[in-house]
């Protein structure tokens, strides 16, 4: 019997230490999640580049379009206010 | 007015305009040093153009795991077994990376082994030479893997992110395989009168092909000017040769090995070596698919996967059941 078919894809993230977020590494296919996570440690972690590993399956990842970044971001583009710098405070005025 | 032959023109001006705006945009993106990611809008050359350089790339990992994996069981000590082993993982893991920036643009892994082993994809013509010795090995890591770093480390600041994430991590493993080759020739070099000579007889056979790696000059090269304009390459052909070569040269120096180039000499006004003529012509018999190994590896290929595909078969059906299992369970 011939199944033939490549297996599915897997996105990568790897915590490297302790305290660090788990970042996207890349991808692996994998039978599996099971398989995908021994081959994320395989392919990723050869040089103890991490201390915990995530798999996705690739498909189940939404993204947003860069196409339409320019709408999804705009809320935020005219709000300087939010920076603490845009405020000119005294300098009289300490720790603040 | 429902015409098909009236109304065709309209539609198809608007969308070369279109299409040129695009490509005006995306141009001055690269220009100005940004990153292309994935799902960004890219010219179709762009994306067949990394398609065809990062898959024979990876390609080139693969069917490089071959002429060392000839001397795991070889290989004189047991440390040097080890290394061995480590250094044909890597290989294997960087063509791993590399097909998955290959199938980020949109074209499947599947369909690249099938392009490999069907003779339809190029890969390094290096790989093609036999490695009838151990301190073949030496030179491999030495002068081919030092070859790939020259011409990798650039391709770390190449416009498309997943390639040029993929080439950083490879860089970073790649000084391991040169500095382990180096170290192989130089205990050779120190040895006995046999094992210098057989130091040498390495050094006389890969020399010439390490230099060709490098592509063809730059006034034969057929796709520099465009990749450099879309800083897919940084810098051309003739340039990274050079560079390797006045790299390397002192190198050898210090082994006491002689480089087999008669020409060869340091020229003080210029700052750099001048070297012999390269033989371009056994260059693309080997291209051609008539080099002394070209038959051998891809049977070699070949045989791995279709011993491999009840494995990749019982390892799906497996998961399926796993998966039909715990489906039960939760009901």
């Amino acid at each position: 019997m011939t199944v033939s078919k490549d297996w599915p894809l897997y996105e990568i993230f790897i915590r490297a230490r302790g305290g660090l977020d788990h970042k996207h590494v890349g991808s692996v296919h994998a039978a599996d999640a099971r398989m995908a996570l021994e081959h994320a440690r395989d392919v990723y972690t050869r040089r103890l580049e991490g201390v915990s590993i995530w798999v996705v399956r690739s498909t189940d990842i939404v993204a947003s379009d860069p196409g339409e970044a320019d709408e999804l971001f705009e809320p935020a583009r005219d709000k300087v206010y939010r920076h603490p710098t845009f405020y000119d405070i005294p300098e009289a005025v300490k720790t603040l | 007015m429902y015409t098909q032959g009236l109304d065709a023109p309209e539609p198809d001006r608007a969308a070369a305009v279109a299409g040129d705006v695009l490509a005006g945009r995306f141009q001055a993106r690269i220009d100005g040093e940004d990153k292309i990611e994935p799902k960004d809008w890219m010219p179709d050359g762009y994306r067949q153009t990394l398609i065809r350089q990062i898959s024979q790339h990876a390609h080139s990992e693969i069917v490089g795991m071959l002429p060392e994996g000839n001397w795991i069981t070889r290989a004189p000590t047991l440390l040097r077994k080890a290394i061995l082993i480590a250094k044909v993982q890597d290989e294997g893991g960087h063509g791993a990376y590399l097909y998955s920036a290959t199938e980020t643009l949109g074209v499947s892994r599947e369909e690249l082994i099938d392009q490999l082993l069907a003779g339809k994809a190029k890969y390094s013509s290096i790989f093609n030479y036999p490695t009838p010795t151990w301190a073949d090995i030496g030179a491999i890591g030495w002068l081919v893997d030092g070859a790939a770093i020259m011409n990798q480390i650039p391709l770390c600041r190449c416009s498309y992110g997943p390639y040029a994430r993929a080439m950083i991590r490879i860089c970073k493993e790649e000084s391991f395989h040169q500095r382990q080759g180096y170290d192989i020739m130089l205990r050779l070099a120190q040895g006995t009168a046999a094992q210098r000579q057989m130091a040498q007889d390495a050094l006389n056979r890969w020399w010439w092909p390490s230099l060709m790696m490098f592509g063809p000059s730059d006034a034969e090269s057929k796709h520099s000017a465009q990749s450099m304009s879309w800083k897919i390459k940084r810098f051309s052909n003739d340039e990274l040769r050079q560079k390797f070569v006045d790299f390397t040269v002192p190198q050898a120096d210090y082994l006491g090995l002689r480089v087999p180039d008669s020409e060869l000499r340091w020229d003080p006004d210029a700052g750099c070596y001048r070297f012999g003529v390269i033989d371009w012509t056994e260059f693309n018999e080997v291209l051609k698919g008539h080099g002394p190994c070209n038959r051998e590896r891809l049977e070699a290929r070949r045989k791995a996967h279709a011993d491999g595909a009840w494995v990749r078969d019982a390892a799906v059906v497996y998961a399926e059941k796993q998966q039909r299992r715990s489906a039960g369970k939760a009901a």
